[in-house]
C-alpha cells in the first residue's frame, strides 16, 4: 500500500486537505480517469449526491437555514475531491460512514451540549419576535367599538383566506401567514367582494362545513402587530380583534393597556418581566449559562430526586453487570465440559432469551408481573398478591431480574468463547505445579477470563447505564414517588428521567433534560476511561 | 458472582478425573449429573415467559387473568383480531419494522466494513486518532442525545421533508449515524486476522481496489458481517425511544412503539391479542438467530476476544 503511505488523507478532519482534481500534471483529469465499469457506477452514483445536495442547498437557502447550507456545501465538495482524486484511498472508504457520524452523533452531540446551555422547552422555544407575536394573539379581543367589514371566505388550495371590503370600498385580501392588503384582482359587487382571481369563493353551506377553520382564522390586519387582526363569527362579518397587549420596540416593552402593567424584555431569563417580578406565559430561548447544570444540584426540588435516581442508576448497571456475567459465566463453565451430552442444544436453547426482543420482553414481564391477574403471582405462586411493580424495592427487583433474563445469554456466548480461547497447556502446567481446581479457577481461569471479557463488561456497564427499554417498558420508571417535587418515580434511571424532562409532562424542558444527558455522558466516560486504562484495553485494541 | 459457587471440576475439562473408589452412579453425578439438572433450571427461567406467552397467544379468552392455565384451550381468535384491528395496522407496524430493520442493518454494514476496511489495510496520518476518536464519540450514544435528534428532525422536516420528523427514512439515517463505532472495532479485529498478502496477491493479479473490498475481503469476513448485520437489525427491531420520538403517524410506527401503545391503552382484556403480536414479531428475530448462530458464536469471540 506504498501509494496511500505517501499522500496520508485526514481522516479525523470532515474536510480532507482540498486540491481541485485538475490540478497534477500530465494531461486532463478526464483523460486520466480509467474508462471502467467501476468508474461509471462511481459516476452515476457520485451524480446522485451531488443532484441530492444541490436541491438540499437550495431548499435550505430558501429558509435561510444557513447552517445547513455550509455543511452540505462543504460535504458536496469533500465527496466529489475524494471520489475523483487517484489518492485518498483511506478517505474513499471513510466518508460515506463519516458524513453520517458527523451528523447525526457528533453533531447532535454537540448540539446537546449547546442545548443544555439554554432554557430551550416549552414557554421557551423561539426568538423573542415569536414570543412577541405569541402574547399579543393571545390577549387579542374584539373591541366593542371596532369597525365591521363585509366578509368573503376564500380558499386556494388547502389555505383560507379573507377577502373583505375595506371602510373606503376597496377589495382587501389576506390570509394567517400575509396581512391583508389591497389588491385589484378581486371583483366587488353590492358592497362585498364576490370573486378573487386565483381563489375561490366559498359559499354559506361550505363554509358550515370549514365552520372550525373559519371561526379559528386570523388574518393579521397589518404588518405591525400592534395592529390586530380580523376575524369572523359568522363567515360574512369581519370584526378588528386587538390584543390588550401593547409592544413598544424602541422600548423593548409590553404594556397591558386594560390593567397598565409594564413587561420589560428580560434578556438573563428570555421572558417580559414586570417590576414586581412576574413573567408573561411566553418567552423566547436564551443562552443561561450553567443555570441548569446548577439547578440539578442546587435547587432543592431537583437536587434530591437526581440524587436517587443517579444512585440507582449505578446500582442499576453494576447489578446488572454482575448477575449476568455471573449467571452467564456459571452457565459457560457447566457446559464447557466435552462429555456433557447435548451440550450443542443446551447451547442453542439458553440464548433464545438473547434472541427475544428485548421491547417485547419488557412488555411480556409486565403482563406476568400484574399483582392481581399475572401469571408469577396467579400461578406460580398460586394466588399470592405481592405488588411486584407497585412497590418501589419490588419494582427495582422486578427490574433487575427481567434484566437478568435478557442479559446472561450474552455473557454465556462470550464466556463460552473465552474459556474455549484458554490454552489447555496451563491447566497442564498448573497441575504440576500442585493447583487444586479451585486455585486453579481463581488464579488461571478468571484472570485470562476477564483479560479478553473486561472490556466487554464496560460496554456492558455502558449499555445498562443507559438502558431505556428495560426501566422504561416495564414499569415506566415508576411506581411514581408522589411526595416528590419533580415527576420521578422509583425505577427510572437517568435516562428515563431525561425523557420525562424532555417529552413526558405538560412542562418540556429541552434545556434541562440535555443538561443531565451531558452530566450521564460524563459519568460513564469518566468510568469507562478510567477502567480502560487499568486493563489497557485500548492498547491492545490498536 | 454466582461463578464462586462452583464445585472445583467445573474448569478443568482437560485434567483427568482424580482415580477414586466411589460408586459410578455418583461419580457420574458429581462429573455430569448435575450440570443437567441446573442447566434444565435455568432453562426453565429461560422459558417460561416464552410459553406463556405463546400459551396465552392461542387463549380465546384473551384476557390477562384467562391466561394463566398455560395451553388450556387452543384457537387462533387472537391472531384473527390481531390481524383484522383497523385502530392498530399490526401488519403496517410489522412490514415498517422489517424494511427499516433491514435497510438499516445492510447500510450499517457496508459503512462499518469500509471504514473498518480502512483502518485494517490503510496507514494514513490521524489513523490512531480515528481509531480513538470513534471510541471517544461511541461513549456518547445516539440515546443520550435523542433531545437533540429530535429538534435537529424538527428543522430538517421544512427543508427536507423526506429526512426529517415523521419519516421512516429519516429515522433509517438517524441509525445510520451508528454505523461506525463499536461495529468498526468488532470488524477491525476481524480484518486484522484476514492477511495482507490475499489482496497484495490479488492486487499483483491486476484486480482493482473496489474488487479486491467487495469480491475477496468482504467474502472473507463474512462471519463478522453476520453478527453486526444482526446486531444492528435486532437493536432497531428493538428500539423504542428514537422510534417513538420520530414517527408520529400511527401507519408509519414500528412494533415497538405500536405495541407499547397496544399495552398501555387497553392492558388486561386484550391480553392475548397482544400476546399473539409479540409472539409474530418474535419469529422473525428467534430465526434469524438460529440459522446465523455459527457465526454469531465465532464472530463475537474472533472480533472481540483477544485469544
Amino acid at each position: 500500500m506504498t501509494d496511500t503511505s505517501t499522500r496520508p488523507a485526514r481522516t479525523d478532519s470532515p474536510a480532507p486537505p482540498p486540491g481541485p482534481p485538475g490540478r497534477a500534471t500530465g494531461g486532463s483529469w478526464w483523460s486520466r480517469q480509467e474508462m471502467t465499469r467501476g468508474f461509471w457506477v462511481k459516476l452515476v452514483l457520485v451524480a446522485l449526491v451531488d443532484a441530492l445536495g444541490v436541491y438540499g442547498v437550495l431548499a435550505a437557502a430558501a429558509l435561510a437555514q444557513w447552517g445547513i447550507v455550509a455543511f452540505l456545501a462543504v460535504a458536496l465538495v469533500v465527496v466529489n475531491v475524494v471520489y475523483f482524486s487517484k489518492r485518498m484511498m483511506p478517505a474513499k472508504y471513510l466518508v460515506p460512514g463519516l458524513l453520517f457520524l458527523l451528523v447525526y452523533q457528533v453533531f447532535v452531540v454537540l448540539y446537546t451540549g449547546w442545548t443544555a446551555f439554554t432554557n430551550y422547552g416549552d414557554g421557551h422555544n423561539s426568538t423573542q419576535a415569536d414570543a412577541v407575536e405569541a402574547i399579543l394573539v393571545q390577549n387579542e379581543t374584539r373591541l366593542p367599538d371596532s369597525p365591521s367589514y363585509p366578509l368573503t371566505v376564500i380558499l386556494s388550495g388547502d389555505e383560507l383566506g379573507f377577502a373583505v371590503v375595506d371602510t373606503e370600498g376597496e377589495a382587501q385580501v389576506g390570509t394567517a401567514d400575509e396581512p391583508l392588503h389591497r389588491t385589484d384582482d378581486a371583483t366587488v359587487e353590492g358592497g362585498r367582494v364576490t370573486a378573487v382571481e386565483g381563489w375561490e369563493t366559498l359559499q354559506f353551506a361550505q363554509v358550515l362545513e370549514r365552520q372550525d377553520e373559519v371561526f379559528a382564522l386570523r388574518v393579521p390586519f397589518s404588518d405591525d402587530p400592534n395592529d390586530g387582526s380580523v376575524r369572523t363569527p359568522d363567515g360574512s362579518t369581519g370584526y378588528v380583534y386587538v390584543s390588550t397587549m401593547e409592544w413598544d420596540e424602541a422600548a423593548g416593552t409590553i404594556t397591558n393597556t386594560a390593567t397598565g402593567d409594564v413587561y420589560t424584555a428580560d434578556q438573563e431569563v428570555g421572558s417580559f418581566v414586570s417590576e414586581d417580578g412576574t413573567e408573561l406565559g411566553t418567552g423566547w430561548k436564551v443562552f443561561v449559562g450553567l443555570d441548569n447544570f446548577t439547578r440539578v444540584f442546587s435547587d432543592s426540588t431537583l437536587a434530591g430526586p437526581f440524587v436517587g435516581v443517579l444512585l440507582w442508576t449505578f446500582a442499576f448497571a453494576i447489578l446488572s453487570v454482575a448477575t449476568t456475567f455471573g449467571l452467564g459465566l456459571f452457565m459457560a463453565i457447566v457446559l464447557n465440559h466435552p462429555k456433557v451430552r447435548g451440550r450443542k442444544v443446551y447451547r442453542s436453547l439458553l440464548i433464545v432469551p438473547y434472541a427475544f426482543p428485548a421491547f417485547l420482553t419488557a412488555l411480556v414481564w409486565q403482563g406476568m408481573l400484574n399483582r392481581d391477574f399475572g401469571f408469577v403471582n396467579a400461578t406460580l405462586l398460586g394466588g399470592a398478591s405481592i405488588p411486584w411493580l407497585t412497590d418501589p424495592w419490588l419494582a427495582k427487583i422486578a427490574v433487575l431480574v427481567v434484566n437478568l433474563w435478557l442479559g446472561f445469554p450474552y455473557m454465556f456466548l462470550i464466556c463460552t468463547g473465552a474459556l474455549q480461547s484458554i490454552p489447555q497447556e496451563i491447566y497442564e502446567a498448573g497441575k504440576i505445579d500442585g493447583a487444586k481446581p479451585w486455585r486453579m479457577f481463581r488464579s488461571l481461569t478468571m484472570p485470562l477470563l476477564l483479560v479478553s471479557t473486561a472490556p466487554l463488561l464496560i460496554s456492558s456497564f455502558a449499555f445498562n447505564f443507559n438502558n431505556f427499554n428495560v426501566v422504561y417498558l416495564l414499569t415506566e420508571g415508576g411506581p411514581d414517588d408522589l411526595s416528590a417535587p419533580v415527576d420521578v418515580g422509583a425505577t427510572d434511571i437517568l435516562i428515563t428521567f431525561v425523557y420525562r424532562l424532555a417529552f413526558g409532562g405538560v412542562n418540556r424542558q429541552y434545556g434541562l433534560a440535555c443538561a443531565v444527558s451531558i452530566l450521564i455522558f460524563l459519568i460513564v466516560a469518566s468510568i469507562s476511561a478510567a477502567t480502560f486504562r487499568k486493563t489497557r484495553a485500548l492498547e491492545d485494541l490498536i | 458472582m454466582a461463578a464462586t459457587t462452583l464445585p472445583p471440576t467445573s474448569t478443568d475439562a482437560t485434567v483427568p478425573v482424580q482415580r477414586d473408589t466411589t460408586p459410578k452412579g455418583l461419580r457420574w453425578w458429581r462429573e455430569l449429573g448435575w450440570r443437567h439438572v441446573v442447566t434444565v433450571a435455568v432453562l426453565a427461567f429461560a422459558f417460561v415467559p416464552i410459553l406463556y406467552v405463546v400459551s396465552s397467544s392461542l387463549n380465546p379468552t384473551g384476557s390477562l387473568t384467562g391466561s394463566n392455565r398455560l395451553f388450556s384451550s387452543i384457537s387462533f381468535d387472537n391472531y384473527v383480531e390481531l390481524l383484522t384491528d383497523p385502530v392498530h395496522p399490526y401488519a403496517r407496524w410489522f412490514v415498517n419494522t422489517i424494511v427499516i430493520a433491514t435497510t438499516t442493518s445492510v447500510g450499517t454494514v457496508l459503512l462499518g466494513a469500509a471504514a473498518a476496511y480502512a483502518f485494517s489495510r490503510f496507514r494514513f496520518a490521524g489513523r490512531r486518532g480515528g481509531l480513538l476518536s470513534l471510541l471517544l464519540v461511541q461513549m456518547f450514544p445516539q440515546v443520550l442525545a435523542y433531545v437533540a435528534i429530535f429538534l435537529l428532525l424538527v428543522t430538517l422536516r421544512d427543508v427536507f421533508p423526506a429526512i426529517g420528523l415523521g419519516s421512516q427514512l429519516g429515522l433509517i439515517l438517524v441509525y445510520l449515524g451508528g454505523a461506525l463505532g463499536v461495529n468498526t472495532y468488532l470488524m477491525y479485529g476481524f480484518f486484522n486476522t484476514v492477511p495482507k498478502e490475499l489482496d497484495e496477491a490479488a492486487k499483483i493479479d491486476g484486480a482493482s481496489h473496489a474488487q479486491i473490498f467487495f469480491g475477496i475481503i468482504l467474502r472473507l469476513v463474512a462471519p463478522i458481517l453476520a453478527v453486526v448485520g444482526l446486531l444492528s437489525f435486532v437493536g432497531v427491531f428493538s428500539d423504542f425511544l428514537i422510534a417513538s420520538i420520530v414517527l408520529v403517524d400511527p401507519d408509519a410506527q414500528t412494533l415497538p412503539v405500536g405495541l407499547y401503545q397496544y399495552v398501555s391503552q387497553r392492558f388486561s382484556e386484550y391480553w392475548g391479542v397482544f400476546a399473539a403480536g409479540a409472539v409474530l414479531a418474535a419469529i422473525p428475530v428467534v430465526l434469524l438467530f438460529q440459522f446465523l448462530q455459527r457465526y454469531i458464536v465465532s464472530g463475537l469471540t474472533t472480533g472481540a476476544v483477544k485469544g
